[in-house]
């Protein structure tokens, strides 16, 4: 089983009212400092057999085809090999992030 | 003249529409989003409402129905489709149109009676309304919030595909004001407002609707 993970955010040039409702919220629980917040979505696609690169360019056929727009998103595609469940609370970077921005 | 009107799982104002077709005088066809024809329809309606649970983005899954490879095929030859609301966004998902709706600026939902400017009257939508007319149509949307990018909002300023424009107020941030597109050939229209609400006296906001669906019968009377 190999699992990957598409990243999908709204383009910097696209209002995010989403973003900006959280970024409001923000300094009203005290949090202070914060200059942007972007809201986005993550999904976690599993395949069959191992990682390859053929697998990773099928997902990256997916993000393109369906789980982003490219005319308002862009996404990155990153290889997830441990499946593990993420840890509560914890964030780790992605440094093998492939990041594609779509045609408009 | 046969009206298509596509229903697909959580499709809301279907039967409007094909009620709002028989009233301007036209001959209404349930299509089902499963069917793989659209039996030889004159022109298709894609309904406002929330298919698929606006999942994934609103009219995303929708644009992958089995009768959405018929439509657009169909309407690359020039049928005329007509796209409300959800249906807009479908049509702007299946790249029938440019550009794309998200979510209203203010976060939300809006419904209320909207002022419009029909600036295109050249399509078979709304070709029985005087140029610049002003119209009142219900609006009532979450994610209704026209955006594309400089060269394409120049391109369809320049080409005429703007075909309506928000009048006194822009309920949900769509650039440009922008209520409704066309694609080059006028064929393929998006709004976001509901004519299919606006066309008896005893309902809604009067009957400046009813012009979307009888110009299209006129065309082909």
């Amino acid at each position: 089983m190999a699992r990957y993970v598409v990243d999908v955010m709204p383009k910097r040039e696209i209002l995010d009212p989403q973003g900006k409702a959280v970024l409001g919220a923000l300094p009203r629980l005290g949090f202070d400092g914060v200059t942007d917040v972007r809201q986005g979505k993550r999904f976690e696609v599993e395949v069959e057999g191992e990682p390859s690169d053929d697998r990773l360019a099928e997902v990256r056929r997916m993000a393109e085809t369906l789980l982003a727009n490219p005319v308002i998103e862009y996404f990155a595609v990153t290889g997830d090999e441990s499946a593990d469940e993420p840890t509560e609370g914890s964030v780790e970077p992605d440094e093998t992030t492939d990041e594609t921005e779509g045609e408009a | 003249m046969r009206v298509g009107v596509v229903t697909f799982p959580g499709s809301l104002d279907d039967a409007d529409a094909a009620r709002a077709i028989r009233l301007a005088g036209g001959d209404p066809v349930a299509l089902w989003h499963g069917d793989s024809d659209i039996r030889g329809v004159d022109a298709v309606v894609l309904p406002g409402g929330f298919s698929y649970g606006d999942y994934l983005r609103c009219g995303a899954i929708s644009r992958f129905a089995p009768v959405m490879a018929e439509v657009v095929a169909w309407a690359g030859r020039g049928l005329p489709v007509l796209g409300i609301c959800n249906g807009f966004q479908i049509l702007c998902e299946s790249q029938l149109l440019p550009g794309a709706l998200i979510r209203n600026d203010h976060q939300k939902f809006v419904c209320r009676d909207q002022r419009l400017r029909i600036e295109n009257n050249r399509t078979p939508w709304t070709s029985s309304y005087a140029e610049n007319a002003e119209v009142t149509l219900v609006i009532k949307n979450g994610e209704g919030g026209f955006v594309a990018d400089e060269p394409t909002l120049e391109r369809l300023e320049g080409e005429g595909c703007i075909v309506a424009r928000y009048l006194e107020v822009n309920p949900n941030g769509s650039l440009r004001d922008i209520a409704g597109i066309s694609n080059e050939r006028g064929n393929v229209v998006g709004l976001m407002p509901h004519p299919e609400h606006a066309v008896e006296d005893l309902t809604g906001a009067g009957m400046d609707g009813l012009g979307f669906f009888s110009g299209l019968a006129a065309l082909t009377a």
